[in-house]
């Protein structure tokens, strides 16, 4: 901010936003270039500040603002650069780019060719929003990432931000606010979708002269980046509804609980935090209206469990992150006893959009019991990885094929996993299920914070759900039996699995265990622990009977299931494969049949990725006994 | 303070509101094991064998019964199908942990033999001995450490030293109340939960011999 | 050692001497020695008036926290649901075998730790790792190779 005044009314406020909207020309060009971890870790940074040298050596910086912004969404193709207002989007831009795009585009207004997205019939697609990543997308909550700097209190003003807080705080009572969020139907996008208006009321209701909101932005589903993608991009738009919510429900003090992991995040709602206070958006009596209300920002030092909510609050007060193992509901006696109310990043950032166009726009998108729209986070074995905005209502084929492209390397499709690790795994048959809380649910998964995980065929499900168990193992904080020692127990028998030394009843003990976790358990860790693994047997358990009976990894992942030959009538000899494997267990002459000594090999895959995939002659045997015959006959041959 | 009326197995009973489920039902006859109960102590739920299932209005839901408090109009079932289910899983992941497991409750609920995978480091986590070390003793001698499976009871011998003795001829100590046993079984000297000085590494996420010394070295002197 | 001790108040002022700040308290600590040395704790309790055995059960809770003094240089490989099945195991096998220490330990020249994280938010290049603030994306043997001799 240049020149801070502090707004005392709402009127003040009024005049900062139309003087902001006066000063801006929607026509201006403005290139965004996405600082997002994805784009951050293919060095947009250095394309950022190619950008601030390159317009200044042209003179341009007084005509084109330059922004680093949060998440684009289209991870895959990062560093993206969007120029406005035109939309243009550069995918993959490097440093080396940037003089041309300034000089053919901000310059003389053309298209860098190269830079575009190709369709499917190879020609170029200037406009991002046609993209067909971005084309089915509905971008709500996550659109204006590309159009705000997430420093710029201003360009968030400018898209109607603090105008929903205003209005709640100075036209409606917070009955009224409840009321609203009720009518939408939004229900919590943190994992249990529970209805975030009855939370709300739930919270407001006990008497108490003190209550909490607090943000739930310690995102532990491992594989999910959306609630960073906020925070790190639109802080103000979780802040706003955090405010709203405060005043719902009559709190003075939020709490914004962000894991340690995610700097950027910090740094820039801290950021938002001081102008909002210097500009008395935040602190006593806002705009005079009586309202008054702080945020403290709590960083996570890394638990899983700790985003449980009775857990959260136990980490704020500075204690053990561990879940409480009483009966009473945080909306009674949660943060340091009081009233509290937990809603995840997402969740709160949904507020703002509801009070300013009203719970009937809201309902008006989604399914009967789920309303709005939801990221994800697209990733795993999908052409098109990266976050994802979409009606509730989609299916996961239109999510995964029309969105994300396919799969990778045109691979067949296996099976999705929503809903992190309490979640679970849903087949191909199931593909034209929609994402609804509901029907999520009843297929065995659940919607979760927003993880999707796409797989292919060379994907062990055996071994996924192994995965998620050991993620839990180390998780879970130790405390119950059912939990602690249910995992370590079920984590047993899928190594047994894996190692091809089962047991004929391992699936009743693994159903045994599973129940009574989910009934047992203290908390929702333990409680939908075994969900990633019934959910894999429901759909898969060919594979897990593969593994008890047969022996055999038929997705040919299992290490002691598995050995690499090369098949001889296939191999060209190309020598690829002898030049990744890290113990030198393949040998062979340029241009002839190479051949794996496995008394050597390690099983790390790398020749099998390695080999063209035109020829594919390096092959997996993928079952145990076979691998012992081959083994056999492979020493006599040699003798 | 008002009463509750509950129904225990079928027959009604009348405490005091507050009052857990499981003092109502061992109060009304009912038979409850549990393992990390102890009265005085706040209650932790860790054991999980208290579990009971509560009924109302047709609608069941299973509960620790010694940190649910009694509501009006409850049905309690102690020992349904699904409790003697889920209580028979537990034992089994229960001796797993801890073979000596008392005998009669594992024929009583019908605990099948050799499906877990043997943990025998007896301590069940049941955290007695650390709550009431802090909570009645106020001495901090013990604590948890670790989380997950990893979590493990150690004792900080700098202060065992000083205080246990004091407190281990009477009837205060903590060896009393362990369930298992294990306290006493592995160390009387000093203080009786300083196991196997390598116990204290363990917990901790690194398997560096050397990085293991040097944790060791900060819990166990500390 | 004063010098230290004197950092660390610095940073339990600033955090207003408050028992509810432990955490935070620790955080700072963390960042600032990259380890949580003993003596610090024990000055922390002292400080704060919280008994050792709760910031021990503190410290071992929260995975963000070391006990054992760290590399000057990190590796982070991401062990995260997206990474995993696109090979993250066999990525943490690669820079294991590299840098000679397993997950989770300390080079004994205190040159690399290895440690393993759960997304690092750049699901679209997994497997990725992380080597000091630099992102790499499914590197070869050679490549992780490189990257160690570079540092110093
Ligand atoms: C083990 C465990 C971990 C959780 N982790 C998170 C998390 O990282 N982020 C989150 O928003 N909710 C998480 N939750 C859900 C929260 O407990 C809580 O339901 C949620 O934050 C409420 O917000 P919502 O209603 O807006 O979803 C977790 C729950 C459990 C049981
Ligand atoms: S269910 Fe797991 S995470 Fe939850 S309290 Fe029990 S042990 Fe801890
Ligand atoms: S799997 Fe790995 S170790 Fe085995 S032959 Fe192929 S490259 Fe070599
Ligand atoms: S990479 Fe494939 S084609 Fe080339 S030598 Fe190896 S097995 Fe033969
Ligand atoms: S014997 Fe030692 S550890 Fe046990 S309660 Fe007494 S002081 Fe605590
Ligand atoms: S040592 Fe005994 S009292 Fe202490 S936690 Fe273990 S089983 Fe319980
Ligand atoms: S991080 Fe740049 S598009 Fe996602
Ligand atoms: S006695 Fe109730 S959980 Fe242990
Ligand atoms: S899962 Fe590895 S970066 Fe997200």
């Amino acid at each position: 901010m240049s020149e801070i005044i502090k707004l005392s009314s709402p009127s003040d406020f009024e005049s900062l936003r139309e003087k902001i909207i006066k000063g801006r020309d929607p026509n201006r060009t403005a290139v965004a270039v996405c600082s997002g971890p994805g784009c951050l870790a293919y060095a947009s940074g250095k394309v950022f500040k190619r950008f601030e040298e390159a317009l200044s050596a042209a003179g341009l910086e007084g005509e084109v603002t330059l922004a680093q912004t949060g998440c684009h969404g289209f991870c895959e193709r990062g560093p993206s650069v969007v120029i406005l207002p035109d939309e243009i989007c550069y995918l993959r831009v490097s440093p080396e780019d940037v003089n041309e795009i300034v000089e053919t585009t901000l310059k003389n207004g053309a298209v860098v060719e190269r830079l575009l997205y190709k369709g499917e019939d190879g020609l170029p697609i200037q406009k991002e929003s046609d993209i067909p990543f971005y084309k089915y997308q509905q971008k709500v909550v996550f659109g204006d990432n590309k159009r705000i700097d997430p420093r710029s209190i201003e360009d968030y003003i400018a898209r109607g931000g603090y105008t929903a807080l205003v209005k709640a705080i100075t036209t409606m009572t917070p009955e009224a606010v409840i009321a609203e969020v009720k009518d939408s139907g939004l229900r919590g996008r943190g994992g249990g979708g529970f209805p975030a208006g009855a939370k709300w009321e739930a919270t407001a209701k006990p008497p108490a002269d003190t209550r909490y909101v607090i943000v739930n932005a310690d995102e532990g589903d491992p594989g999910a980046y959306m609630d960073r993608g906020i925070l790190e991009g639109n802080p103000h738009s979780v802040i706003e509804g955090l405010m709203i919510g405060g005043y719902a429900i009559g709190a003075n003090e939020g709490y914004i609980y962000v894991r340690q992991e995610y700097p950027l995040a910090i740094d820039n709602v801290l950021y938002a935090l001081d102008v909002l206070r210097e500009l008395g958006l935040l602190g006593e009596n806002i705009l005079g209206t009586g309202f008054s209300f702080d945020i403290i920002v709590h960083k996570g030092a890394g638990a899983f469990v700790s985003g449980e909510s009775s857990a959260l609050m136990s980490a704020i007060e500075g204690r053990v992150g561990e879940p409480r193992p009483k009966y009473i509901r945080t909306s009674i006696s949660g943060l340091r006893g009081k009233p509290s109310c937990l809603n995840n990043v997402e969740t709160w950032a949904n507020v703002p959009l509801i009070i300013n166009k009203g719970a009937n726009w809201f309902k008006s998108i989604g399914t009967e019991g789920s309303k709005g729209t939801k990221i994800f986070s697209l990733v795993g074995n999908v052409k098109n990885t990266g976050l994802v905005e979409v009606p509730m209502g989609m299916t996961l084929r239109q999510i995964i094929f029309d969105i994300g492209g396919g799969i990778r390397d045109d691979k067949e499709f296996k099976a999705v996993q929503t809903g992190g690790p309490s979640g679970g795994v849903i087949p191909e048959e199931m593909l034209d299920l929609h994402v609804d809380y509901d029907e999520l649910y009843s297929a065995g998964s659940m919607m979760g914070s927003g993880g999707m995980i796409v797989m292919d065929k060379d994907t062990c499900m055996v071994n996924v759900a192994k995965y998620f168990l050991e993620f839990l193992s180390d998780e879970s904080c130790g405390k119950c039996v059912p939990c602690r020692d249910g995992i370590d127990q079920l984590l047993e028998v899928l190594r047994r699995m894996t190692a091809g030394t089962a047991r004929p009843d391992d699936l009743d003990l693994i159903e045994d265990i599973s129940v009574m976790m989910k009934e047992c358990a203290l908390c929702g860790l333990g409680q939908s622990a075994p969900n990633p693994v019934l959910s894999s047997i429901k759909y898969f358990k060919d594979e897990y009977v593969a593994h008890i009976n047969d022996k055999s990894c038929p997705g040919g992942v299992c290490k002691a299931l598995i050995a690499y030959t090369i098949d001889v009538e296939k191999c060209i000899g190309c020598g690829k494969c002898m030049k990744v494997c890290p113990v030198n267990a393949i040998s062979g002459d340029k241009k002839k049949p190479h051949k794996v000594n496995n008394a050597l090999c390690v099983k790390c895959d790398s020749c099998y990725q390695e080999c063209p995939s035109k020829v594919q002659a390096v092959t997996k045997i993928r079952q145990a006994d076979v691998i012992t015959a081959f083994a056999t006959s492979e020493e006599a041959a040699n003798e | 303070m008002s009463d509750i009326t509950l129904k225990i197995n079928g027959t009604e009973v009348t405490v005091e509101a507050g009052t857990m489920v499981l003092d109502a039902a061992r109060k009304a006859g009912a038979e409850i094991p549990t393992l990390c109960n102890l009265e005085g102590l706040e209650p932790f739920g860790a054991c999980r064998l208290c579990v009971v299932e509560i009924v109302r209005g047709g609608r069941s839901r299973i509960v620790a019964s010694c940190l649910y408090p009694v509501e009006n109009g409850i049905d309690v079932l102690t020992e349904s199908e699904k409790v003697v289910r889920y209580r028979r899983t537990i034992l089994e992941l229960l001796k797993a942990r801890w073979p000596l497991i008392d005998k009669k409750l594992l024929e009583k609920y019908g605990v099948p033999a050799d499906r877990m995978v043997p943990r025998d480091n007896f301590c069940i986590m049941c955290g007695i001995c650390v709550r009431h070390c802090s909570e009645r003793r106020k001495e901090n001698v013990l604590g948890f450490v670790g989380r997950g499976i990893e979590r493990q009871v150690v004792s900080y011998t700098v202060r065992a030293k000083k205080v246990c003795p004091e407190c281990f001829d009477k009837e205060l100590s903590c060896l009393r109340f362990c369930p298992t046993g294990v306290i006493v079984n592995d160390c009387a000297t000093v203080c009786p939960a300083s196991r196997d000085e390598e116990a204290f590494a363990k917990p901790v996420r690194v398997r560096d011999d050397d990085n293991a010394a040097a944790v060791k070295k900060s819990l166990g002197d500390a | 050692m004063l010098g230290r001790l004197a950092a660390v108040d610095k940073i339990i002022e600033a955090h207003g001497s408050d028992r509810e700040g432990l955490i935070q308290i620790l955080l700072d600590i963390q960042r600032e020695f990259r380890w949580l040395p003993k003596e610090i704790l024990e000055h922390v309790s002292k400080r704060l008036d919280v008994p050792i055995n709760y910031i021990y059960n503190l410290t071992t809770f929260y995975a963000h926290f070391s006990l054992v003094p760290k590399g000057r240089h990190s590796m982070h490989v991401c062990m995260g649901t997206a990474c995993h099945v696109r090979g993250a195991e066999r990525l943490l096998d690669r820079t294991s075998q590299v840098l000679g220490i397993k997950p989770g330990q300390t080079s004994r020249d205190e040159k690399f730790s290895l440690d393993t994280v759960n997304c690092l938010g750049a699901c679209a290049l997994g497997p990725v790792m992380i080597a000091d603030d630099e992102y790499l994306s499914n590197p070869t043997l050679e490549d992780i190779r490189r990257k160690a001799d570079s540092c110093e």
